[in-house]
Formats: structure tokens, sequence, C-alpha cells
């Protein structure tokens, strides 16, 4: 078992999202993580999904996925091959405890803070999985009143240029 | 339909476009896609396309199933014998979810059909209304493409989009879901046909790097073995492949559903592949040095265990789904495309001699297979009839040239094995899926799409009694359908596996069955039954001569087995022969 990152490019329409899990879910492979968001070509949506999967068998699945009408192109990566990053937000409770500590901890981190109220106040990371993870456990101490994390987001560190690929693709219709 | 037309607003109407109904539009989408059979059940939901379906009574003829699983495998069949998209409708619900066998059927068996279901209003969708069910959740797993239509806008886009998906590329079952009110509203018609759907590349690109690479094993191998896969018969590659295989004396075995694409009596035609296939061509697929595999999958059905399977061989894989290229079985040269155009492009290149000492190994392999097998039961002289004597004196009397249609189990694999077919695309079987209950609405279907043909149904017990309701078609429409059931008072092929894997604990397949022979003439069909081998000539005869339906039941013998056998988890080259 082994760690991919699949980058999925299709059509926005309903119900795509399901046939995508679908080739997934029959295999019994779990999905970590996975965002959904518009790409750089208006009307063709990005996913990135993180699976730990069988190597022999991720150019079969994603040669399923890319089989599915609506999906323009389906890759697999490794770790090595992609630059990724998470949003993590962490919600702490606004009290004495904090006493300026929480500034250096936020600064070390190379996180920021978003707001703050006489209640609480909202801290934001942008990082690995593994150092805002990090973060939440130095944070606990403080007490965290919530915890929410993105998907994994990442691109490719090959030369393929998939902005005007994608373009392509849309414009052959 | 009338009164939408009347009510149309004349100024605004662009030239060519006409106001209707959206069951009016569904039903001209199918005239311009040029359907002129459909097979369904009606019902509430999909009542306003079936009260337009009356209008044009004469342009589309509809038969009504008397289950919907009967009016898939019907439209199946209709699909593989007149090579155009079945056509399906049924209602929401309980009749949607009836077609979910056919579609699971078609998509593994790569069958074009477009299925019509009617869906609630689209202001109850969610709702858990009366006979409302996800159809689009619950047909996504088995359907090449599907799409829930709530506006009558959509219909004629949406329905040239289905067509052109089922029928493309590799062909599949497509479902379009209709709700009621998109059904009933009026809005402006125009028909295009679809010619581009952007995300979908149903020809791609063929390699010709590729391609001379094949060539190069191809001209090269000393003892080579042919796979010939369905993908010939959809692709119509028949003539390509008799092209190939005689500019390179390349010995042919084919899959079980690419049975008929090559003729049998060819001296280069080795048998079957598989399970129950013959003896030779799976001995051979472990020696041979090239294996070319067209337009088939490698199911496990045929490679047996993947990990002993062909590993001495080069293999050059020809289909026209990149995903199947490497799924189960890791290949030298994949050739991406269809059939016909990987056949055409490779006979510009390729050429050999007679192989004659590789000839002579398989002639030596079906001799065996002969002395131990087939003699025994197709010739067999034990006192009750043999299913492949049946099969075999169906194949004499037809000259292998009716169409036959057999069920699933052992029924199917000695239609398969004893039945020597001379012409393309005249076997229709359940494949992938194996679905029993499939050859008696097959063989109406078959009937219907080619009217003149000769069409033979063969089933076992078990299997006649999942669809045969279905005879009511066989007579409501005069369709001279020959019907075969098999009777060994049990599920043969579980009793088979029961026999030789689970220490004959016989659980729960014996049948205890009803009289057919009345049954069948209940519903107004000539019916008989045979148990003597003295008798069975005359029957099988008196039945090829009816010019109407007919129905003939052989009791056959029970302990029977079909052999020869690759057990589960054996490679090919372990098959046994008794």
């Amino acid at each position: 078992m082994k760690e991919y990152t699949i980058t999925v490019f299709s059509e926005n329409n309903i119900g795509l999202l399901n046939e995508v899990t679908i080739v997934l879910s029959r295999r019994k492979i779990n999905i970590e993580s996975l965002t959904v968001s518009e790409s750089e070509v208006k009307g063709v949506s990005r996913y990135t999904i993180v699976v730990y999967m069988d190597e022999s068998k991720v150019e079969n699945v994603v040669l399923q996925i890319e089989k599915i009408i609506g999906v323009f192109k389906a890759i697999y990566f490794e770790a090595e091959e992609i630059v990724h990053q998470e949003v993590a937000l962490f919600k702490i409770a606004n009290s004495d405890k904090l006493n300026g500590n929480l500034e250096a901890l936020v600064r070390n981190h190379g996180a920021k803070i978003l707001t703050v109220s006489p209640t609480f106040l909202v801290i934001e990371r942008v990082g690995y999985k593994a150092d805002n993870q990090e973060l939440f456990h130095e944070l606990e101490q403080y007490g965290v009143l919530q915890f929410a994390r993105s998907g994994r987001v990442a691109v490719s560190t090959s030369q393929k240029d998939f902005t005007s690929y994608l373009k392509e693709l849309a414009e052959a219709s | 339909m009338e009164l939408a037309t009347k009510t149309q607003n004349t100024d605004t109407m662009c030239k060519n476009t006409e106001h209707l109904s959206g069951a009016e539009i569904l039903i001209r989408s199918l005239i311009e896609e040029q359907v002129d059979n459909i097979f369904g059940y009606t019902g509430g939901a999909i009542m306003p396309v079936y009260d337009a379906l009356y209008d044009h009574q004469d342009e589309l003829q509809h038969y009504q199933a008397r289950h919907e699983q009967g009016a898939t495998h019907a439209a199946q069949a209709y699909a593989r014998i007149s090579k155009k998209p079945g056509v399906c409708f049924t209602t929401s619900g309980p009749g949607a979810t009836n077609v979910l066998t056919g579609l699971a059927d078609a998509y593994l068996d790569s069958t074009p059909l477009v299925i019509i279901t009617g869906q609630v209003p689209s202001g109850f969708l969610g709702s858990d209304a009366f006979q409302e069910t996800n159809m689009i959740g619950l047909s996504m797993p088995v359907t090449k493409w599907n799409f829930q239509i709530t506006k009558a806008e959509e219909i004629a886009e949406v329905m040239a989009k289905a067509f052109y998906i089922a029928r493309s590329g590799r062909p599949g079952p497509v479902l379009i879901d209709i709700t009621k009110d998109a059904q009933i509203t009026t809005t402006d018609y125009k028909y295009k046909k679809c010619e581009n759907v952007r995300s979908y590349q149903p020809m791609p690109d063929l390699d010709m790097s590729q391609v001379e690479a094949a060539a190069a094993l191809i001209n090269g191998a000393k003892k080579p073995l042919l796979l010939a896969g369905q993908g010939i018969l959809l692709s119509g590659a028949e003539k390509e492949l008799m092209e190939f295989v005689e500019k390179t004396q390349i010995p042919v075995a084919c899959t079980l559903l690419g049975l008929s694409s090559f003729p049998t009596d060819h001296p280069l035609y080795t048998g079957m592949l598989g399970m129950h296939g013959n003896y030779g061509p799976n001995m051979n697929t472990n020696k041979c040095d090239v294996l070319i595999a067209v337009g088939m999958r490698f199911d496990d059905r045929v490679t047996g265990n993947t990990a002993k399977y062909a590993k001495q061989a080069k293999i050059v894989h020809i289909d026209i789904d990149r995903s199947e290229h490497n799924k189960n079985i890791k290949v030298d040269v994949p050739l991406l495309a269809d059939a016909k155009q990987a056949l055409s492009e490779l006979n510009k290149l390729v050429s050999g001699a007679e192989k004659p000492e590789w000839m002579q190994s398989f002639k030596d392999y079906y001799q065996l297979e002969f002395d131990k097998v087939i003699k025994k039961q197709a010739y067999s002289d034990k006192e009750k009839i043999n299913m492949a004597e049946v099969v075999r004196t169906v194949s004499e009397q037809t000259n292998g040239e009716a169409i036959l249609c057999s069920d699933v189990g052992q029924n199917q694999m000695a239609s398969a094995r004893y039945y020597k077919f001379k012409k393309p695309n005249t076997q229709i079987t359940s494949g992938g899926l194996g679905t029993m209950g499939f050859g008696l609405p097959a063989a109406i279907g078959a009937q219907i799409g080619d009217k003149d043909a000769k069409v033979v149904s063969i089933s076992g017990d078990g299997g006649f009694q999942m669809t045969l309701q279905e005879l009511a078609m066989i007579r409501q429409y005069n369709l001279p359908v020959k019907t075969i059931v098999l009777n060994n008072s049990f599920l043969g092929m579980v009793r088979q596996w029961q026999d030789l894997f689970f220490e004959q604990r016989f659980s729960c397949t014996k049948l205890d069955n009803p009289d057919f022979v009345k049954i069948v003439e209940g519903y107004g069909i000539q019916a008989k039954r045979v148990s003597k081998r003295e008798d069975l000539d005359a029957a099988i005869n008196e039945m090829l001569e009816s010019p109407n339906a007919y129905f003939l039941e052989v009791v056959v013998e029970t302990e029977s087995n079909v052999l020869p056998m690759i057990a589960p988890g054996a490679a090919v080259s372990e098959m046994r022969l008794e």
C-alpha cells in the first residue's frame, strides 16, 4: 500500500463525483482526502483525491475513472511528483491563559491569526497535514473549540502544461 | 400532441421548429435515431410517453413484455442481431428497478441499450413519493452513461447524446430517467444528431508504431495463437479477421462471446477458450510464443489463474477500451482501436507460413478430448439423453446456421461447445453477468431483430422458470421461436460444483418442476416432451420444420458434468478431461 494523489479533470455535472467515488468504493479503497473546485478553465472541475492503495492497481483505477463520460483526464502521482498543501483553521477560546504565549507559537509555526473577538480567536495555517496536526496538539493546552482541515490541493512538478491542455479539451466541443 | 401543436406561437417559432409535448419529442427523437422496435411495460410515470406512442404505431412497433427484465434481455438480443441500440420503456419505481439486471448484463457484455424510465414529477424528487426510486444512483455502476431529464427542453439533446454514447466506442447501456412533468410540458422541438461529446473519445487514434511492433511479433512467431472476442462481432471485423488469419496461418480460438466470429469448420479454428472450452486452445495458451487477443478482455473464466497464464508468450492486445489494457493480464503490445481498424492496419504488414507441427498439437489435443469427453457426451450410449447430444443434433439439423440463444449454466456450456457456428453473429448468450433467465427473452429479441432467421433458444429447467412469462410475447406477436428446455430437474452447474468441490452435498439444487408442456400449452404454443434417444432426432426435426413457435422439453441425464474443466484457481494448462 502506497499513498497516491489522483488528479481528475471533469465536467461540472451533477452526479459525476458519485461516479468517480464508485470506482474507488467498489474496490474498497478509502478516500483519505478529497477536494473539488473549478480549475483554471471555466466549467472544468479539478479533483484532488488522496488514497492509499496497491501499486499494481493504481493505473487500472485511474483509467477506469478516466473512462467515465464527463471525465477529461485522470492522473496519479506519487509524493515526490507533486507540491501539495492543505489549509487548517483553529478556533481557540480567548482567555487570560493565552497571555502572549500564543503569539510566539503562531509565529514559529508560520500560522496567522485571522480573527480576534472577546471570546475566541481564529488561527489559520497553510502547510502539510502533519505540521498542521502538530500545531493542533500544541494549541490543545489553550482549549481548541474547533479544528477544521481542508483536503489536499496539489500541482504536479512535471513540465506538463495543464492549462493549455484543458483549454484545448474545452474548446474541442 | 395535436392540442400542443395548435397552441404554438407561430410568430416566435424558428423555421423547422415545432412546439410539442416532451413525450412527443421523445418519440420523435427515437424515430430520428432510426428506432423501429421498442420493448417495454407501461405504468403510471411513463403514461404520457405511451400516449404519444399511440399516434406513431405505424413507425414504432412496441413489444409488450410481461416483466421489465424480459424487456431488457429481449432488447439486448435485438441490439446484437440488428446492430442497433435496443430501446426499452418502463415506469418508475419497481418498473425501473426491474431493468437493473438487464443493464448490468449489457454493461458487462458491451451491448448498446437506451432504457427510458419514467420518474415521478420533478417537484416530488427526493421525497419518497409513490413509486419513486433514485434510478440515477441505482443505475450508475451498471451504465455507460445515465441522465435524469426534468425539463422538456432537455429531451431532444439528451436523447441524441444517449444514442451516440450507447452505440459508439465500446458500446454499452444508457439509462434516461424522465420526470412525468417533463413528458407533459410543451416546448420547441428541433432534432440535431450528436456527433461529439467533449469529454469522451470513442475512437482513439491508433498508434502506428504499436501496430508495427505487433506486426513484428506476429511475423516472427513460430507458435502463435489468436483469441477472438466479441469485439470482432461488435465492430463487424469478421472479414478482416479471416484475411488476417489466412495471411498469417495463425490458429484461432474464440471466447464464449466471440463464438460465431470465425467459422467452426475452418481448418484454423481450434475451439473455445475458458473454463469449459476446448482442451487444445487452453493447453496451448501456455505453450504459444505470441498471443494475439482481439476484442476480448481476459475475463477470469478465460484466464483461470492469471499468475500462471501465458507467461511464456508475448501478448498483443487489441481493445477499444484503454482501461482493459493491462487490467487482468500484463500485455506487451496494446493496440488501442476496435478490432476492425486494428486488423485492417495489421493486414497491411503481416504474413506467415503454415505451421503444421503447431496445428498438429491442436489436433492431438482434440483427439484426446474427443475420446475422453465428446464421444461420451455428444454421442452418449447411456440410457438417458445427454444435453450435449441434443445440441449436436440441433447443430446438425440447422447446419449451424440458426441463431442460438442459450441460457446460463450447463445448458450454456453444452450449447457453446457442441453447436458448430457457421455464420457471424449467430450466438446470443449472457457472458459476463451469467444471468439465468436470459435465454428465452433473448430469443424473442433476436427473432424480432431478424424476422427471417431460425431462432433456437436452449435453456435449463432452472433458468427457464425465471422468465417463462415471456412466452406470452411469443404468442402475442406470433414469433416462430423454437424453445428447448434441457430438463435435468437440477440446477445443473451448481450441482456439478457440489459434486466436484463440495463433497456431493447437493444443497438446494434439486428442483421439483411443474409440467412444462402443460404450462407452454397454456400460452397457446405447441409443445412436446421427449425422454428417449430414439425419439430425439424426429422431435427436433418436427420443431425446426414448424412454421410457428414450438416448445420441446428434453429430459436429460442428471449426473452428467460439463467437461473438460479448468477448476477454480487452476491454470489453463491444468484443465482436466475427467
